[in-house]
């Protein structure tokens, strides 16, 4: 079942850091399995961008911030709870084929 | 533990004087942490919620912003920045301006609404601060609540792995670091153990209540490499921030003084030998209404006299009335303080709890610089908090007061009747120099007040119980009176003594008489001498115109005789041949009277 709205979500990560790189690869299977194509990510890497980290609000990293539709949730570690990651998103735990 | 890329500590040998150290602003914990904290490396502050955590961490950030213009980040973990601003705000720190300049404040609060989901690292955070720290120059942190943040990663390993983390960080990042956390009793002791070995300097704040008021302490746990002061003191939270209530040095570089200070007047300065030592604390202690503040009053204003700079601490009445009142016992002490001699200063003991005083105290000796010192009564300060601190306050401020070669008078309500309590509660009188006893006698339906010095180190005093008596003059003492091995006063002194004169004269009386009729009987005995002394030169005048008389009948009589014998003739001899036995004309000397023998001569 496709999503009607598409999700926009950016993940803060902290260069190589274990966590950040196991964040970046759960956060792509989710989105594989759950919402194919309908979705928009952006990674910041704050080590490259500390400043925009802090525009934004970010200390904890890895650090997920679903922008759109609102409401506006956050999720921080490195994601290996799905279930958690998809509750935040406001996505239906349904797998997309 | 080697890990790849961290540093290895080198050993330190140097001498703890050597360990470089910040000073923080908050004058008594540099003083008890012997120069401030460590610099370039990582303090830990620990302690329960509302323990003054954040402040000290804060204060010590402002001052380095303020004082060396040291820039620094505070990352707030627990409070917004607002609220941290608002608290500060009474301590006129310019926190706003700071913030634009020196000082960064993160907010770094998560979102209540924020889920977790896995673990993460404090790497980004690291790296983000990292980028402000290059920014800023800064060379000091706090972070301020962190176990807010590592709470979260509910994994004691975790939570481990990133204390290290954020050593090492510190470390390289050459940043002298404030890390404040909560503890509870209860609260992961493990990790925060393991923190503490990670921390150079572990600081635990407490507060507690103590018979109704809050108390706060502060007790440095560990300094790596320095020498610091041990055991709990006392925080305070004045006008410009925290201060903590340090004893003061530990040696008195001071030597003692044999200059005499007047007690206020004579008859006590004799008591006391010649007056108090220069530097020293007296100690008055009575029931109400004995005069102790009268006492007081007086060294205030020979003091003010000598045109030494004078500070009167009332704790009880506001200046004015305590003016007013020495005023009608002839002390007057206006004049001085409009000379700006002497400053008085009044405190309401209910208001504030004793440290706070004695902080208020120490601003009044740096700002008058006096010379003399009244404080009256000591005791007031007990009654707005627990005893042990008024104890602990009451030594330090006797101390701090001989830190400065001040000479102090101070009384106590205390050991109204029974001195020896004084001894068991403000604990005073053991520090004191001097102490002096008022108290009342009461005999023969009068009360009466009696001065007595308990004791006073360094001098000869009197024992004697004396009375003091006021009047509009001024206070005196009476010459000790003393009877039947009793010392009395008031108007059982004055009978007796009316009693001792009436006798003193009687003797006189008595004595006159006597002397009197002695001198009668000598004249007596005189004129009897001179009676006998008559007729003994009648008898010897006498005795020597009978001997005279003798003598010449004798020449006459033996003229006769050779006349007649020549008229008899030249032939034969003598007709009348001198008649055997006839004695010889014995001569009686004048002087021999009864002594000499004489014979009457034969007489014709």
């Amino acid at each position: 079942m496709p999503i009607a709205t598409v999700v926009v979500m950016r993940l803060y990560v902290a260069g190589a850091a274990p966590n950040s790189i196991k964040a970046i690869t759960n956060l792509r299977a989710i989105c594989r399995r759950y919402l194919k194509d309908c979705y928009k990510l952006e990674i910041v890497d704050v080590c490259e961008h500390p400043r925009r980290a802090l525009d934004d609000g970010v200390l904890v990293t890895p650090s997920l911030a679903k922008v759109s539709p609102a409401p506006i949730s956050n999720v921080i570690g490195n994601l290996s709870d799905t279930r958690s990651v998809l509750a935040a998103l406001g996505v239906p735990a349904i797998e997309i084929e | 533990m080697q890990r790849k890329g961290s540093r290895v500590t080198p050993k330190r040998s140097a001498t703890p004087r050597l360990l470089s150290k910040l000073a923080t602003g908050l004058q008594g914990f540099d003083q008890i942490s012997r120069g401030g904290l460590p610099r370039n490396r990582t303090t830990l502050v620990l302690g329960g919620a509302g323990a003054g955590k954040s402040i000290f961490a804060l204060q010590a950030l402002v001052n380095a912003a303020r004082e060396r213009k040291e820039a620094g980040i505070f990352v707030a973990f627990e409070e917004s920045t607002g609220a941290i601003f608002a608290n500060a705000a009474t301590f006129g720190w310019g926190l706003p301006a700071l913030a634009k300049s020196a000082l960064f404040f993160l907010d770094a609060r998560l979102s209540p609404t924020v889920v977790q989901s896995g673990d993460f690292e404090l790497s980004g955070m690291l790296a983000i601060l990292e980028a402000k720290k290059q920014e800023l120059a800064a060379s000091w942190i706090v972070l301020d609540g962190i176990d807010v943040l590592l709470s979260l990663l509910q994994n004691p390993s975790a939570e481990m792995r990133e204390i290290y983390r954020l050593r090492d960080w510190l470390h390289h990042n050459h940043l002298t670091a404030i890390i404040t956390a909560k503890l509870d009793g209860d609260t992961r002791p493990a990790n925060y153990g393991f923190m503490q070995f990670m921390a150079d300097c572990v600081i635990r704040f407490d507060r507690r209540l103590e018979q109704g008021i809050s108390v706060r302490r502060l007790e440095i746990t560990k300094y790596r490499g320095s020498d610091f002061a041990p055991g709990e003191f006392s925080l305070s939270f004045g006008r410009h921030g925290m201060d903590v209530v340090a004893p003061g040095r530990a040696e008195t570089l001071h030597e003692a003084s044999t200059q005499r200070v007047s007690s206020g007047f004579e008859g006590l300065d004799l008591m006391l030998g010649g007056g108090v030592f220069r530097g020293t604390s007296t100690l008055i202690t009575g029931a109400p209404g004995t005069s102790k503040t009268t006492l007081a009053g007086k060294f205030a204003e020979s003091a003010c006299r000598r045109g030494e700079r004078t500070l009167f601490v009332s704790f009880d009445e506001g200046g004015e009335r305590v003016r007013r009142n020495l005023t009608s016992v002839g002390i007057h002490l206006d004049a001085y303080l409009e000379a700006g001699l002497l400053c008085m200063y009044s405190g309401r003991t209910e208001a504030m709890n004793p440290e706070e005083h004695l902080i208020r105290i120490a601003s009044l000796l740096r700002e008058h610089r006096p010379r003399c010192m009244v404080i009256d009564p000591l005791s007031a300060i007990a009654r707005s908090g627990a005893l042990s601190s008024a104890r602990a306050v009451g030594s330090r401020l006797i101390h701090q007061v001989r830190d400065h070669d001040i000479t102090v008078f101070i009384t106590s309500l205390v050991g109204g009747d029974d001195p020896e309590t004084e001894g068991t509660e403000m604990q005073v009188s053991t520090i004191a120099d001097t102490w002096i006893h008022l108290s009342y006698l009461v005999r023969g339906g009068e009360r009466n007040r009696a001065l007595t010095i308990i004791k006073s180190r360094g001098t000869e005093h009197s024992n004697q119980v004396r009375e003091l008596v006021l009047s509009a003059t001024g206070p005196a003492l009476t010459a000790a009176y003393s009877s039947g091995g009793e010392v009395l006063m008031g108007t059982l002194r004055w009978e007796k003594e009316a009693e001792e004169r009436a006798r003193q004269n009687q003797r006189h009386a008595e004595f006159m008489q006597k002397r009197r009729e002695l001198q009668f009987a000598e004249a007596d005995v005189a004129a009897q001498i001179a009676t006998l002394q008559l007729q003994l030169d009648r008898q010897r005048s006498e005795l020597a115109r009978y001997s005279r008389d003798e003598e010449t009948r004798q020449v006459s009589s033996g003229e006769r005789e050779s006349e007649l014998r020549r008229m008899r003739g030249t032939h034969g001899a003598a007709t009348a041949p001198p008649v055997p036995g006839k004695r010889r004309a014995v001569r009686v000397s004048a002087s021999s009277g009864s002594n000499g023998d004489h014979e009457p001569p034969r007489g014709q």
